[in-house]
């Protein structure tokens, strides 16, 4: 079995309770760029974590999916980052955050096309010799329904894997609220994602839309892991075995305990699986 | 990137319908669907809530609505230019000043100032500290002529008619804010000699000695140009005090 089971991300308010939890398989992940800055006791936390428990980093801004190359600053403060921590894993996202020389704090769409499936295979691939190691590209949450789509999102994400060799990271919240706000078949999504190349799973609470209600989820981060998810975790489980798997939470932060809680939820559902087979 | 794009294009389009902008018929055909406006909360609410991560007391002064309208038009203004939101808001404190009409508080601009301080001073380099035994190690001779080098996590902030400093510290140490205010000027300095950023008031001749040795200027010219700014406390009461607090990293010249 992995030796990581289940792991946690890491906000701030929980660095004391995080760093002496003895947890069986616990782990934890951060927004890499929280902590690319120059020094101080933001990167010594960091450190200390890292000596304690294994660690992920999961890049928000390298915008991978955008029409220029990742910026040359961020990619080496994260290589940087990458050489000092030494993470488990290391992801990012198929989407784009740049454009000309602003950073849009958000992980924004684009049609799967021939262009952008040759321009992402590029920038994974900078990012790759840049770190010296394989990254994993989640899937990401959708809101719009997108024209010029010449790939299928899973076919698109299989093609970039066996073009760079990247992983693939399974957000399964990400496929719950997308099902839900474009018209496809969660199920089918969670079946047919390439599962060889699945190297993370993350978990995640979602919220509708103030406005519009259930017919538009929102991958708000700031509430437990809902019940469709959990269901579409096991169906992944069941088929494809354990993976690394986060609950992810980064707003209506809960008592560390709470969440610990909820991730021991995953970590016994991963134990369950090695144990029966 | 070709221009021919349509990858760019697109993004292009994108953008502009994010910021408002949506004037191209793709653009619009985006901005009409429900879920763009996620979108477009996503990116403001992501800026705002850096601002007010990083500028917690002039969030605390000015409250939540009044915060969010402010950093709103800041961020359309100045959207980030760097993925990590640790230090974004470079310029708040000026946008600020100039919204001095609409908040009606003349000290927020300053107060901005030292929150900036704070935010600089938690993310920057770490470095050794100067010692007051290596400085009292040196000749005086020598000392008149060498260099004192700001640590990279020192800050200072000061303002010539209004009390920042107080105003800000009561805040940060969430010491009682209706006692008396003295309506004089004030600075602060922040210093990180160890694990954590602290502060202390800097008075008007110390802030200019400062000010020189970031320029880089010699010891002995440094205190001269601090002496007319600060009548109110020599040299012997401040320059120990800095060195205690760990503003300066090291000397540098003359050869000895």
């Amino acid at each position: 079995m992995h030796a990581l089971t289940a792991g946690l991300s890491l906000k701030a308010e929980h660095y004391q309770e995080a760093l002496v939890c003895p947890a069986p398989g616990l782990w934890f992940e951060v927004h890499a760029e929280n902590y690319m800055v120059a020094g101080g006791p933001r990167l010594a936390w960091l450190e200390a974590i890292r000596a304690a428990h294994p660690l992920s980093l999961h890049g928000v801004s390298l915008s991978l999916a955008g029409a220029d190359r990742p910026d040359p600053t961020t990619l080496a403060g994260l290589a940087a980052l990458v050489g000092r921590i030494e993470p488990t894993l290391v992801s990012e996202h198929l989407a784009w955050s740049r454009h000309g020389p602003n950073y849009l704090p958000d992980l924004l769409p684009f049609p799967r096309s021939a262009e952008a499936l040759v321009t992402i295979c590029a920038h994974v691939a900078q990012v790759q010799d840049a770190l010296g190691r394989t990254i994993a590209l989640e899937n990401p949450s959708h809101y719009l329904a997108i024209a010029g789509h010449e790939w299928s999102e899973i076919e698109f994400l299989a093609e970039i894997a066996r073009r760079t060799g990247c992983g693939l990271l399974l957000d399964i919240n990400n496929v719950h609220v997308s099902a839900r706000n474009t018209g496809l078949s969660a199920e089918g999504y969670v079946d047919a994602f390439p599962a060889d190349r699945v190297v993370e799973v993350h978990l995640a609470g979602h919220r509708a839309d103030p406005v519009h209600g259930e017919r538009l989820l929102i991958d708000s981060h700031d509430a437990p892991v809902a019940a469709p998810v959990w269901a579409l975790f096991e169906r992944f489980v069941e088929r494809a075995g354990t993976r690394p798997t986060l609950i992810e939470r980064d707003a209506e932060l809960p008592p560390f305990a709470e969440l610990l809680a909820e991730r021991d939820q995953a970590h016994e559902r991963l134990a369950a699986v090695v144990a029966a087979s | 990137m070709p221009p021919s794009s349509t990858l760019a294009d697109f993004q292009r389009a994108f953008a502009a319908a994010l910021l408002g902008e949506a004037t191209s018929p793709a653009a619009q055909a985006l901005a009409m669907q429900p879920g763009f406006a996620v979108y477009r909360n996503t990116v403001l609410c992501g800026c705002i809530d850096a601002l007010a991560a990083n500028y917690p007391t002039v969030a605390t002064l000015v409250g939540a609505e009044w915060f969010e309208a402010a950093a709103g038009r800041f961020a359309r203004a100045h959207l980030p230019r760097d993925g990590s939101l640790a230090v974004y808001g470079k310029g708040f404190a000026e946008f600020l000043e100039a919204l001095e009409p609409e908040s009606g508080l003349a000290y927020l601009g300053g107060v901005a100032r030292l929150d900036r301080a704070w935010t600089e001073a938690h993310v920057a380099a770490d470095a050794p500290v100067l010692t007051a035994a290596s400085l009292a190690a040196m000749s005086p001779a020598r000392l008149l002529d060498a260099t004192l080098v700001p640590h990279p996590a020192t800050r200072w902030a000061s303002s010539p008619e209004l009390p920042i400093f107080t105003i800000w510290r009561r805040h940060r140490e969430q010491a009682p804010l209706d006692a008396e205010l003295e309506w004089h000027g004030e600075g602060g300095l922040l210093t990180r000699p160890g694990a954590v950023v602290v502060w202390r008031a800097l008075d008007a001749g110390a802030a200019t000695f400062l000010d020189e040795c970031a320029r880089g200027r010699p010891f002995g010219v440094a205190v001269e140009r601090a002496f007319p700014a600060g009548p109110e406390a020599g040299i012997a009461t401040w320059l120990p005090a800095l060195v205690a607090a760990g503003a300066f990293t090291r000397q540098e010249g003359p050869s000895p």
